[in-house]
């Protein structure tokens, strides 16, 4: 498998040399450096010079660079270093350079841990950060011989993503559905594209060893109820919070169904606390949730995509000085709801000198470095339809080259509002002390790639 | 304050650097000591030789405090090697703290012990190991397992004789989940490395244990054995039926390395049962493949790569999801590409017309590269749906009317092979014959005029035309050259009361003027046959014959390499499309000791005789048997690989690809011992090896000669059949054909 992680600054200096076999020699950076590095041409995130294969990913100002000299799984090796990012960003908040160079020991410490021979181990943030820690208090913790073996129970367990001893004097447990829904119009106003994708984020504060159940307006999973009949214990489920209530599961079904109607998931991935085997045997989401904040499934829709917002754009080239926008958008929504932060990029030719621009709501500015009009709207509220009209100066070129008319993009966020149609109806939390536990679900959907030709 | 000097370790190194760790670490404060430690790590890092510190870190080993045992643990893991003898002061403390109370420690110990590659460490480990494997705590035993393999890369002997294979075995029955990943991860890596050692064999009773943890061990622990379980050959099919059930649950897993890998699995053992079933499967893949789409680039990248392999065996399992391969503006450009390829595979006749508008607007972005190849994707599409090769015509038309050079160009070039699949759209051509000035490549000049002569007699001013070109010949690429040859030929033969001047002159400039052997050959071919007086429509039956419809101009692998890749499934592999031995070294037959070999005797034989070089190369190329040995071939000189191939092959000549390249010339090497690298004939025992038949060439060699014609000789009599392996028939007549043509 692996024969070394390394990391380099942008200027290839190497700020982590980690060697896990003997076939990854030092002389191994340098080659990187002058291959990868300083080399502008090399388009492909796997490189393979004689029998050295360089693996690398780029996040903020730094190369993480994985080495195998073997015919090494090219997904698991990608997969990992973008856990050891995520890793990175838990530990110091943001994983650069600076971040790199202050905690050099600490990051030794962690490669040593999550990588053993070459193989990934257990790379969970939580359990790490029981016994690897940036202060130096953990010696206390890890010196102590019980503790580490509770520590090394969990690392190593059948649940190694939760600790035995959690107690929380009031059990909570929020639900967040948030859903990034992704669109590509054509200039003729087809839709090309839409589709969502989903996640489930959860903070659970639930003392014990929970058992929880989960239920979504899946359709695979109602036309399952339907003929089944329903059935199940009566859990808890009082969900509050944003005045979204589901009914639990034996009283409400129906009325919930008609309301919500169901959803075609085309395809969930779940945390690895979810029972995969239940799910593909009678799809119910059943878990005992880690401590805290985690994502538990994630989730594509494709069928009945609702677009919070219509976009319509006219853009005319005049001549060859000037470009003439009217870009007219409307919200598809509730009117009792609102989107937040919507900031649409009109994209301005190369070679623009100047633009004036007209909104009839929020403020439009030129923004040169990315050859952009922003228009930004704090707040827009459902049904209500703004228009923007710009104009742009272009300065005349020697040489006339085609614009290539990068599309339209938008960003905004929107409470209370899946585009999947998706809703919670029930999470049951069962555990041994049987206590009551409160449950909070809230919906949210942004623009993941959302995209307008013109 | 310790974060500003552990920064200042970056700086510029100051005079006597070493002998301010040495003095730090021998200081009488440990907060000192544990200091300079840091440093001299960080200093390892920068890749100073920091090894004289050796006995000065050897003696801050025995501490209570983790964090400073575990950094001088990576200190001696690096430089063991420069101090093997002062490693023996530090074998009691690893033994001291293998039995430690915490089990921190005792892993640590273990872990480190493995790594530092001494012979003497080597013989203290025994003890050690054998109490850590049957350890209380499932930590050590993990780390225990995987130090087997350690242990079994230093010293095999060891290894097999104090019985850790045995109990490795054992452990895949450890109630432990992530215990039974690492002995397996051990285990497999044990016997991909010897194979005789038989030390990872699946039987029915080690598959239900196997299947038990894998619900339950980390997301890393699933992949090694989804990997077993993918490499194990199942007897029963309801064994096999057994296996997908447990594993297709994994689709859904959140890691996009454990869904390749139980995709895997479910393929490879999905032949065995029943089709209904097989084709229930093949539907649930297809949306967790999709899924893996939206996911980071790079995994991105690999999991295109992969679908890209299973749909040249499965075409249609994702024959619904055009939409999603869509390229995003902001995708890089090597996902880009792999996304044309793919939305070529899957396109039909139902999408057909989603996919011809999305390429249009491709076609109009303004990357050069990117815009070339879909354009060439809408030729693709038109080759490979009959139905929609009109809407493909109009719509390459209509990008030729765009008038932007380079995707007129690649639009011709295009449509030649439209031409040669779909005869009837010979109405286009007058709009073709205008852009003639815009083209500046000799691939697009070349498809052009292979049009006009192909349709000479449609053509009112083919003449014309072609003559314009005449004038220029000298000035031409030699590939568009050859095309003028042939187009003018056929101009005449058509019309011949038109062209006779034309071909004179042409012929005259090709075998007069010109110092490309191609080129003049041709003319001359020509010439002969136009100046056969006896038979005047044998030329005409030549230069005019039926040329054989293209079939598809989609790139597929061989079937034997696709099922081969198939069974590597998201490994290195499966990105590159090449089988592993290509660029992985590894043992006797790993592509570094093959490359080094092929490079020293290229150059060799280069330095001594050119000519036998050459021949050599053209005669391997014929002579070598199997289909699959000459893809081979084929797939080591296709350097480009698509652009996403290793850019080391085009930059570095030494390294990657190209070096390969010297393979080709290399077994037939053998014939002329003369000019023999001083590699000797161990190397070109392996490298006859990693062609899988020596026999071609192996009798050659015993005519032994050292001057060329002997070469030949030894040739000719493979040629003649006596020894010419079976499926090979008519390629050894080719080879002498080669081998003449080289006089």
């Amino acid at each position: 498998m692996l024969s070394g992680i390394l990391v380099f600054n942008q200027k290839g200096e190497n700020l982590i040399f980690r060697s896990f076999r003997s076939d990854c020699r030092p002389r191994l950076a340098d080659i990187f450096r002058i291959q990868v590095i300083s080399n502008p041409q090399v388009r492909s995130p796997i490189l393979t010079l004689g029998s050295t294969t360089f693996s690398h990913v780029k996040h903020e100002n730094i190369y993480l660079v994985a080495v195998t000299k073997s015919n090494a799984n090219a997904a698991l090796v990608f997969e990992f270093l973008y856990r050891l990012v995520m890793l990175g960003r838990s530990y110091f908040g943001k994983f650069d350079e600076e971040a790199v160079k202050n905690n050099f020991v600490l990051i030794y410490e962690l490669l040593d841990e999550i990588l053993d021979y070459g193989y990934p181990q257990n790379t969970e943030t939580d359990t790490l950060k029981m016994y690897i820690t940036t202060e130096g208090v953990r010696s206390a913790i890890a010196n102590s011989a019980t503790d580490s073996s509770r520590i090394t129970m969990q690392a190593t367990g059948a649940l190694s993503w939760r600790r035995s001893d959690v107690k929380y004097r009031k059990n909570e447990a929020f639900v967040d559905v948030i859903e990034d829904v992704n669109l590509l119009m054509s200039a003729t106003g087809t839709v090309l594209r839409a589709d969502v994708n989903g996640q489930i984020v959860m903070r659970a504060y639930l003392s014990g060893t929970p058992e929880c159940k989960f239920g979504l307006n899946d359709r695979l999973l109602l036309d399952g109820d339907s003929a089944g009949g329903s059935g199940g214990g009566s859990g808890s489920s009082s969900f509050g919070g944003g005045g979204v209530v589901t009914g639990n599961r034996d009283g409400t079904t129906k009325a919930t169904r008609a309301a919500a109607g169901s959803v075609t998931l085309e395809d969930c991935q779940f945390h690895q606390c979810v029972k995969l085997g239940r799910f593909d045997a009678d799809r119910i989401i059943s878990f005992v949730p880690p401590d805290g904040e985690f994502e538990l499934m994630r989730y594509r829709a494709t069928e009945n995509v609702n677009l919070p917002f219509k976009v319509h754009p006219i853009v005319r080239e005049v001549g060859t000085t000037k470009v003439e926008y009217s870009v007219a958008i409307k919200a598809n929504y509730s009117s009792k709801l609102f989107a937040t932060n919507v900031v649409i990029r009109i994209p301005t030719p190369l070679n623009t000198a100047k633009t004036t621009e007209r909104t009839s709501q929020g403020r439009a500015k030129y923004e040169p470095e990315h050859n952009n009009i922003v228009w930004k709207i704090a707040r827009f509220s459902g049904g209500s339809e703004y228009v923007l009209t710009a104009e742009a100066t272009l300065t005349s070129m020697t040489h006339q080259k085609a614009w290539s008319r990068p599309p339209l993009s938008l960003s905004f966020s929107l409470l209370m509002f899946t585009s999947s149609g998706l809703l919670v109806r029930y999470l049951k939390v069962f555990e041994k002390s049987n206590y009551s536990s409160v449950k909070w679900v809230r919906y949210m959907t942004r623009a993941g790639s959302y995209e307008i030709r013109f | 304050m310790a974060m500003s000097r552990i920064r200042g370790a970056f700086a510029v190194p100051r005079k006597g650097e070493t002998f301010e760790l040495r003095s730090g670490l021998v200081s009488q404060y440990a907060y000192e000591r544990k200091e300079s430690i840091q440093k001299t790590i960080m200093a390892m890092t920068l890749g100073k030789d920091v090894s004289s510190l050796f006995p000065d870190v050897l003696k801050n080993i025995a501490t209570s405090d983790l964090e400073q045992k575990k950094l001088v643990y990576l200190y001696l893991m690096n430089y063991a090697k420069s101090h093997p003898d002062l490693c023996i002061l530090a074998v009691n403390t690893f033994v001291q703290d293998s039995e430690d109370p915490n089990p921190l420690i005792r892993a640590l110990a273990i872990r480190t012990m493995g790594c530092i590659r001494v012979d003497k460490m080597v013989d203290y480990m025994e003890e050690p190991l054998r109490k850590t494997l049957r350890d209380e705590s499932p930590y050590v035993r993990k780390t225990a397992a995987i130090c087997v393999a350690k242990l079994f890369d230093l010293n095999p002997a060891m290894c097999l004789e104090n019985g850790f294979l045995e109990m490795l075995q054992e452990m895949i029955g450890d109630p432990n989940p992530m215990v039974v990943a690492n002995s397996v991860t051990a285990l497999s890596e044990i016997y991909h490395a010897a194979p005789e050692t038989q030390a990872l064999k699946v039987t029915t009773n080690t598959l239900r244990k196997l299947l038990m943890a894998l619900n339950e061990c980390t997301e890393w622990g699933r992949v090694t054995i989804l990997t077993t379980l993918a490499e194990y050959k199942t007897t029963e099919v309801t064994e096999s039926e057994h296996i997908c059930e447990r594993v297709a649950p994994q689709f859904q897993h959140a890691n996009p390395s454990v869904v390749l890998a139980a995709v895997k699995v479910v393929f490879l053992h999905m032949r065995n049962v029943k089709p209904e079933l097989a084709s229930n499967y093949l539907k649930k893949m297809a949306p967790p493949l999709v899924t893996l789409v939206s996911s980071a680039p790079e995994v991105q990248y690999v999991a295109l790569r992969n679908i890209d392999l299973l749909l040249q065996k499965q075409p249609d399992i994702l024959n619904k999801e055009l939409r999603v391969f869509f390229c995003k503006y902001n995708d890089p450009p090597y996902v880009k590409f792999q996304k044309l390829e793919i939305m070529v595979r899957i396109a039909n006749d139902r999408n057909v017309d989603q996919l011809l508008a999305e390429l249009k607007e491709y076609a109009l972005e303004v990357d050069m590269d990117f815009v070339r190849r879909a354009v060439r994707a809408i030729g693709q599409v038109a080759i490979k749906i009959e139905s929609a090769s009109e809407k493909c015509v109009n719509t390459l038309l209509d990008l030729i009317n765009t008038k932007v050079n380079y995707v007129v160009q690649e639009a011709i070039v295009v449509i030649k092979d439209i031409f040669r699949k779909y005869p009837g759209y010979e109405g286009i051509i007058p709009t073709l014959c205008k852009c003639i000035d815009e083209l500046d490549e000799p691939n697009a000049r070349a498809a052009l005029i292979w049009i006009v002569g192909q349709y000479a007699e449609k053509i009112s001013n083919a003449g014309d035309i072609l003559a314009g070109f005449v004038d220029g010949f000298n000035e031409e690429f030699s590939q568009t050259q050859l095309q003028i040859l042939t187009a003018v030929v056929k101009l005449f033969l058509k019309r011949p009361e038109k062209a006779q001047g034309l071909v004179q002159k042409v012929l005259q400039a090709a075998t007069a003027e010109n110092d490309n052997p191609d080129v003049r050959d041709r003319a001359y071919v020509y010439w002969r046959l136009l100046s056969n007086t006896s038979n005047p429509g044998a030329t005409k039956d030549i230069v005019l014959s039926e040329k054989p419809p293209i079939v598809t101009t989609i790139h597929s692998l061989p079937p034997a390499l696709l099922e081969q890749l198939l069974t590597e499934l998201s490994t290195l592999a499966s990105v590159y499309h090449k089988p592993p031995e290509q660029f992985v070294g590894q043992g006797r037959f790993g592509a570094d000791a093959v490359q080094r070999a092929a490079i020293e005797e290229q150059i060799q034989n280069a330095r001594e005789n050119p000519l036998a070089a050459a021949a050599a190369a053209a005669a391997v190329t014929g002579s070598a048997p199997p289909a699959q040995s000459q893809n081979n071939v084929e797939n080591l000189l296709d350097i480009d690989f698509d652009g996403t191939a290793p850019a080391s092959a085009q930059k570095e000549p030494s390294g990657g690809m190209s070096g390969l390249e010297g393979l080709a010339g290399t077994p037939v090497r053998v014939e002329s011992p003369a000019a023999g690298a001083p590699a000797g004939s161990n190397n070109l025992d392996d490298l006859l090896g990693v062609f899988g038949d020596g026999g071609a060439a192996a009798p050659a060699s015993s005519s032994g000669g050292a001057d060329l014609m002997n070469g030949f000789a030894g040739l000719d009599l493979s040629g003649n059949g006596t020894t010419s392996p079976p499926p090979g028939g008519n390629q050894p007549k080719k080879t002498n054909e080669d081998i003449m043509s080289l006089f």
